[in-house]
């Protein structure tokens, strides 16, 4: 039992880290949340499925198209709910356009895919009977892709952030979006870019976590509240703490969910998450900031 | 004695006005009252549909409309109201409950959980606790799912069918009409009461609201509790109504709905959204190859009001304000109504600052500060950008908490607490940049200055008791002499974003001496207005101050300090550099070279 509560509670945590991550970059980009985190892991797994289960594509061929429609749906997220808004960001009018625009996609999801979770392929076929296959089988690959897509996202997100130009002009918007703008960092491009490296993420975190999780469109907003629960507790914008933050929840919730019950699990993670929220406002790691008048 | 009941008439809504707003609820009335004459089943089940939406939309227009809180879930209440009241009616925990008091404990849960969801909102940004209502919306569901003694898991559990005189039929038909009634009456009372105008000073102006005294954690709290209630019996209703739930019953979606229908309606209305709820929820009957695609229409449709119409319907309809207002006003104060806005009995009173320091990290925003403000004296406090003027009025106005140093109040420490809790000290302050509601007229910003004077609780706004309507009398006799006082009383029922910036500063005066403050911190009020504009500012500030109000004014115009100034305190880089009568300022050298200019 401490195996599948340490296996399952890693992959699914690290599914959540991946969409906290979601959160994050789009957030640094542009200080708005926006709720298509949740939908892009889902239709990481929607789209990998009938990609692949319903037409026919190869695994890899598959893992490629649905990156790319993730990174599509960033550039259109935020083209056309994000930036309209932008210039009244007090009235947090982004909370209901992104939704909205989630729920289309999600609705869309829903009439045409279907509400029924189905399965999600086999992505890397793996003989049991050979040498080879019973080491990489060892673990089934359903547990450790998404860790691994996980660790291979904030891997590059490091060497993007700190060794590269383009991921220092990132940090440089995040940080203080007119001093960029004035130093002539072209912020639109940029927070293109960055809502594109969102979907890519987040389309990421349902491809690799299909397998456990399906291809369900209810993903959608089980995985906007538990994407978000690591931020709230790492901190925005601080994707090792969304790492910590999602692995965590993941072990915490499967724990809980063996030991004790579905019911404990869900209402213990709403606890903490409040506790968290009225005790911590700006996360175990963040730091307050705000002036007002 | 006629100058002054002219303005008071002003105030008061047009008759033609009031008639408008009564007419549809009272046509709305009678139209639910007689349909089931109809003896239509169909149209009565749509009706009922609408009704209890409505149950649960009208309370959530407080929170969404009015306090401007995301609540993007609230269909939770209506889950937990549902299997709240269908497992006490069947007797899944203990014994078989009534179902009327099944109902009543349906409420009960919505409006605690209410509560329990409201909490972020009370310290942190929208997106928080739109985040929260979601989660919770989300956990709710599973819960459902998991706990199949009490709610049957996924199979679902039977609604409470109502006893005599609400049976199944006609007779549920009206225990839904007579709620939704009730539900409008009293958020539409809540709405139209300070509490109402505090909420949406929270959600347009909420420094301007704390310095005016509204607790927001307070209303805040009372408004979740009252949505939430409302919610739950929403959810009592919507069991009986389905007859059978199931979690899927409940989806996130229906959120939407709930929600456009206040959009679309508008923010800060309450017929809007319940015409809206009316009209969201009968549209997918009368239309039904698109009931499948209803979802998608509704998002939708909250995507194009958000980028469209972001003011909702409403806002396209106000044609009044549209109407061009007269060129080239002018504001005239009458500092002769002084003394009945102000009405001080006693002066002698005291603000003293001594060694005050405030550092934001390694910044030095204020380094030992000695400054003291008195009764019927204006203080003037001036320097360069940056040298700690406006800081010093925010740890007076209780907004920031000083490093070191002391804060006293006629000889008694003032502690640092919420900045609302300065309203009760009777300290009042204005803005560097003027924080107005705008969609609402100009008197009712400058009702929302007099809220701590209201006596009337929450609860007796709700019921419209005879307390509530003097509270609201008064407040609106106050707030025309307040505006009459500094000139703009002609301009009372003009929606406040429609007033040239000049007219925002008088209003944001006005605003500050409803609280008849003994204090008075004005955060330099000249910027912006013309030279004859400023003259008059000067006699209304001095008028003021010999009233027997202490007024601390922060300025950039030397002329105007150094004509009203009683004594002059003048900053450079968080130190005092100079203190004394403003002939010893105007000829202290460094300030001259430092600031003033040769």
């Amino acid at each position: 039992m401490f195996e599948s509560i340490v296996s399952y509670g890693l992959a699914v945590g690290a599914v959540y880290a991946l969409i906290g991550i979601t959160y994050n970059v789009m957030y640094s980009a542009s200080r708005v949340f926006s709720f298509t985190a949740g939908m892009l892991g889902m239709l990481g797994g929607v789209l990998g499925a009938l990609f692949i289960n319903k037409w026919g594509f190869n695994a890899a061929l598959g893992f490629v198209l649905v990156l790319a429609c993730g990174a599509v749906l960033g550039l259109v997220t935020e083209v056309l709910t994000v930036r309209p808004v932008l210039k009244s960001i007090e009235q947090h009018l982004y909370v209901l356009s992104t939704l909205a625009f989630a729920l289309m996609v999600q609705q869309v999801t829903a009439i045409e895919w279907g509400t029924e979770a189905q399965p999600f392929p086999v992505l890397i076929p793996i003989d049991a009977s050979s040498p080879a296959g019973s080491i990489w089988g060892i673990v089934d690959q359903k547990f450790w892709l998404p860790v691994l897509a996980c660790i291979v996202t904030i891997g590059g997100l490091e060497f993007l952030y700190r060794r590269t130009l383009i991921g220092r002009a990132f940090l440089a918007i995040a940080e203080d979006s007119y001093a960029a703008r004035a130093l002539g960092l072209p912020e639109t491009q940029l927070r293109l870019a960055s809502f594109a490296l969102a979907g890519v993420i987040g389309t990421l975190a349902g491809f690799t976590g299909a397998q456990m999780l399906l291809a369900f469109f209810g993903n959608q907003s089980i995985l906007n509240f538990y994407g978000f629960v690591p931020v709230a507790l790492g901190g925005m914008g601080s994707n090792r703490g969304a790492v910590i933050g999602g692995l965590a929840l993941g072990l915490f919730q499967q724990a809980a969910n063996f030991l004790v019950g579905g019911i404990f699990a869900a209402v213990a993670v709403f606890a903490v998450f409040i506790a968290v929220l009225l005790l911590r406002p700006e996360g175990l790691a963040g730091a307050p900031a705000a002036r007002r008048v | 004695m006629t100058d002054t009941t002219a303005p008071a008439r002003a105030g008061g809504m047009s008759w033609l006005g009031r008639l408008e707003g009564r007419l549809s609820w009272i046509l709305l009335g009678l139209a639910g009252l007689a349909l089931p004459l109809l003896d239509d089943s169909y149209i009565g089940t749509i009706a009922e549909r609408a009704f209890i939406y409505w149950v649960l939309s009208a309370g959530l227009n407080l929170v969404v409309g009015y306090a401007g809180q995301i609540a993007i879930g609230w269909v939770s209440m209506l889950a937990l109201g549902a299997y709240t009241t269908a497992a006490l009616a069947a007797g899944r925990v203990g014994p078989e409950w009534n179902p009327y008091l099944a109902l009543a404990a349906g409420g009960a849960i919505g409006a605690v959980f209410g509560v329990i969801v409201g909490l972020p909102a009370l310290r942190l940004r929208t997106f928080y606790f739109a985040m929260t209502t979601l989660g919770f919306a989300t956990i709710v569901t599973q819960v459902a799912l998991a706990w199949k003694d009490v709610t049957g898991g996924g199979v679902g559990t039977p609604g409470p069918v109502f006893p005599w005189p609400f049976e199944p039929g006609w007779g549920f038909y009206y225990l839904c009409f007579i709620l939704a009634a009730l539900a409008t009456w009293i958020t539409a009372n809540i709405g139209s009461s300070r509490y109402g105008r505090a909420l949406v000073a929270i959600r347009d102006a909420e420094v301007a609201a704390e310095a005016s005294g509204i607790a927001k954690p307070r209303i805040l709290m009372l408004v979740f509790l009252l949505a939430g209630a409302l919610g739950g019996v929403a959810g009592g209703l919507f069991a009986s109504l389905q007859s059978y739930i199931t979690p899927d019953a409940f989806t996130f979606e229906m959120s939407v709905l709930f929600f456009i229908a206040i959009l679309i309606g508008g923010r800060g209305s309450i017929l809007g959204p319940a015409l809206g709820t009316i009209l969201l929820t009968a549209l997918p009957e009368f239309a039904a190859p698109l009931v499948q695609w209803s979802t998608f229409l509704y998002a939708a449709l909250l995507l194009l009001i958000v980028l469209l119409v972001p003011g909702g319907i409403a806002d396209l309809l106000d044609f009044k304000n549209r109407r061009p207002l007269t060129q080239h006003r002018e504001i005239v104060p009458r500092i002769e109504l002084l003394p009945r806005v102000l009405d001080q009995a006693e002066g002698g009173h005291a603000i003293e600052l001594a060694a005050i320091a405030l550092h934001f990290g390694g910044v030095r925003a204020i380094d030992g500060l000695d400054l003291e403000i008195h009764s019927g004296e204006v203080h003037g406090l001036i320097g360069p950008n940056g040298s700690g003027k406006t800081t010093t009025l925010n740890v007076i106005s209780g907004y920031y908490a000083p490093s070191s140093g002391t804060l006293r109040l006629d000889g008694a420490p003032l502690p640092f607490e919420e900045p609302h809790a300065r309203a009760n000290h009777r300290i009042a302050r204005t803005f560097q940049t003027p924080r107005l509601v705008g969609a609402a007229s100009v008197l009712q910003n400058v009702m929302i200055g007099g809220t701590v004077h209201g006596e009337a609780s929450f609860a007796e706004a709700m019921l419209s008791l005879p307390r509530h309507h003097r509270d609201e009398r008064h407040l609106r006799q106050a707030a025309m002499l307040a505006l009459a006082t500094v000139g703009l009383e002609s301009l009372a029922n003009v929606r406040a974003d429609r007033l040239q910036h000049s007219e925002l500063r008088f209003m944001e005066i006005a605003r500050a001496l409803m609280l008849r403050p003994a204090f008075l911190l004005l955060d330099e009020p000249a910027a912006g207005l013309s030279t004859e504009e400023i003259r008059r500012l000067g006699a209304l500030i001095k008028a003021i101050s010999r009233e027997g109000t202490g007024v601390l004014l922060v300025e950039h115009h030397a002329d105007l300090i150094f004509d009203i100034c009683d004594r002059v305190t003048v900053l450079n880089l968080g130190k005092v550099l100079a203190a004394g009568t403003p002939a010893e300022i105007r000829s202290h050298r460094e300030v001259v070279s430092a600031y003033l200019g040769a």
